[in-house]
């Protein structure tokens, strides 16, 4: 075995798109590399900004937030939110050292498991290429 | 073009001049109380107090150095719901920017308020001051606003301006209904009384003031006031940057924190009622923390400070008008402003917002567009 580093990456998945992707990408047995630790929200637009930040500083090397595709979130436009939210804090983490790559926002609509497979997969290969987050060797105060 | 209108100053100097000014204010009738800066009977601090017998006018004083809190906060208090009455309230500009946030959060209301902004001469800590004026507020406030406005040296020793107010590019009120005009005039003489909008034009048009032209001296050392204050500013933006660009960078410009939540609760635009730092949410169990303890081996006590911090940035930096009231309420000295407007200027950048600048901008996490911000989305 080699002693590859394996990302931690935290998921938050709205219940009505990317969450129903997700679960049909197990009912159509794809697979998806299980660094990827699903919390299911009810909506991307529920996603605390602390949520995100506290993800981050207790280690975990990525966040994700998926939710529906622009104009088909179930509450009208959480989504629309959850951006404005996502793009707060990719202007606040950078000022602290955190790459903005860890954070990452994407639509997957329910019916596109393939899409969550790929997303997931390629996501992880990202988060191995930039290496662990500095957090998990500081000690968060 | 607008009327404007001095008032003029005795040997008795600018503080004689400008409650005379407020005491015509407040005879008016549809002003039924004046919140200012006033000296306390002891004369060793300022605080903001609310006015309705015109002769306690002689306890105001603006140009006094102290700052012990934003009175933003009291603003709100006084106008979240109807007094039964109209006030006129006499703040610093940054003041009145945190107010018209508070507004927008529908936490405050300008209806039954006249906006009245003085030209801001800056103030101390609240060490500083008391420990520089004694207690002889008035005439420590007279020297103080002598030579801030003739230019010279501030202080009759080396106390220093806070970082806060040397970085202030906002000396001058753009969004009051009134602003008192010290830069560039000949404050020996006069004062300037200048309308901003129309609510500011009908009361003054109550009081028998003379008119006066604004003289050209005034917009040349407003601009290289702010000029001073902007490159100094930009120079603390560059060492606060270079010394939180890591974890490890910010934990050590935030060791001395011990979560007191001061910051917060001096903060004018720290919106929330019930801070979400105080509640259940953060009341651990014991369990909690010893299993934190034996992830990494050791737990720092008290936990969550680096997680407050950045998401009390999260939630009022797009907000934050630069008061320098949380650096003034830390106890331990941790520059907190100098972070959170090296932060908030760039949060405020992406949303081409301008905390203060006027009633009609969304704060912008309140509002969205559909098309937008298409950069943050998408993993590639």
């Amino acid at each position: 075995m080699t002693d590859e580093f394996e990302p931690t990456i935290i998921a938050f998945f709205c219940n009505w798109c990317t969450y129903t992707a997700a679960d049909l990408a197990g009912t159509s047995r794809l697979s998806y590399p299980p660094n990827v630790k699903i919390i299911r929200v009810m909506c991307s637009g529920m996603v605390d900004p602390k949520y995100v930040i506290k993800a981050l500083l207790d280690g975990a090397d990525g966040v994700l937030v998926s939710g529906c595709n622009p104009g088909d979130c179930h509450y009208i436009n959480g989504n629309f939110k959850a951006r404005r939210r996502i793009k707060l804090l990719k202007e606040i983490l950078p000022h602290f050292g955190f790459e903005t790559e860890r954070l990452r926002l994407t639509w997957i609509a329910a019916s596109d498991g393939v899409l969550l497979a790929e997303t997931l997969q390629d996501l992880v290969a990202q988060i191995k290429a930039l290496g662990p987050s500095q957090a998990r060797i500081q000690m968060a105060i | 073009m607008t009327k404007t209108f001095k008032i003029e100053v005795s040997e008795k100097g600018l503080l004689k001049a400008l409650r005379g000014f407020f005491n015509a204010l407040l005879e008016q009738e549809d002003i039924h109380a004046l919140l200012a800066p006033c000296q306390l009977p002891s004369q060793t601090m300022v605080m903001p107090t609310l006015i309705t017998a015109g002769e306690r006018v002689n306890q105001i004083d603006p140009l006094a150095p102290a700052f012990p809190m934003n009175s933003a906060k009291i603003a709100s208090r006084l106008t979240r719901k109807s007094s039964g009455g109209k006030i006129a309230a006499l703040m610093r500009p940054c003041e009145i920017r945190a107010f018209i946030e508070l507004v927008k959060l529908k936490q405050g209301n300008t209806e039954d308020l006249l906006l009245i902004g003085i030209d801001c001469l800056g103030a101390f800590g609240n060490r500083d001051y008391q420990l520089w004026a004694g207690d002889n507020g008035d005439d420590a406030s007279r020297q103080y606003a002598q030579e801030v406005l003739s230019g010279k040296k501030t202080g009759r020793d080396n106390t220093k301006l806070t970082q806060a107010c040397q970085a202030c590019e906002f000396p001058v009120s753009e969004t009051a209904d009134i602003n008192i005009g010290l830069f560039g005039m000949d404050t020996d003489r006069e004062i300037l009384i200048q309308p901003l909008n129309d609510k500011g034009a009908h009361h003054l048009n109550a009081i028998d003031l003379p008119a006066t032209e604004i003289p050209a001296t005034r917009a040349k050392d407003i601009e290289r006031r702010i000029s001073e204050k902007i490159s100094f500013r930009d120079q603390m933006f560059a060492q606060v940057g270079e010394q939180i660009n890591s974890q490890k960078k910010l934990g050590a410009f935030l060791s001395s924190c011990v979560n007191c939540y001061n910051c917060r609760v001096a903060c004018p635009v720290c919106y929330c009622r019930e801070c979400v730092f105080v509640t259940d949410v953060f009341d651990h169990d014991p369990s909690q923390y010893l299993s934190w303890a034996q992830r990494g081996g050791a737990v720092k006590m008290p936990t969550d400070t680096m997680l407050y911090h950045i998401t009390r940035l999260a939630h009022m930096s797009t907000a934050c008008v630069g008061c320098g009231q949380c650096t003034n309420a830390c106890p331990n000295d941790i520059p907190v402003m100098a972070l959170f407007r090296t932060v908030a200027q760039r949060t405020q950048a992406a949303f081409d917002y301008q905390a203060g600048r006027n009633l009609t901008e969304n704060p912008p996490l309140s509002e969205f567009k559909e098309e937008e911000f298409e950069e943050v989305v998408g993993i590639n």
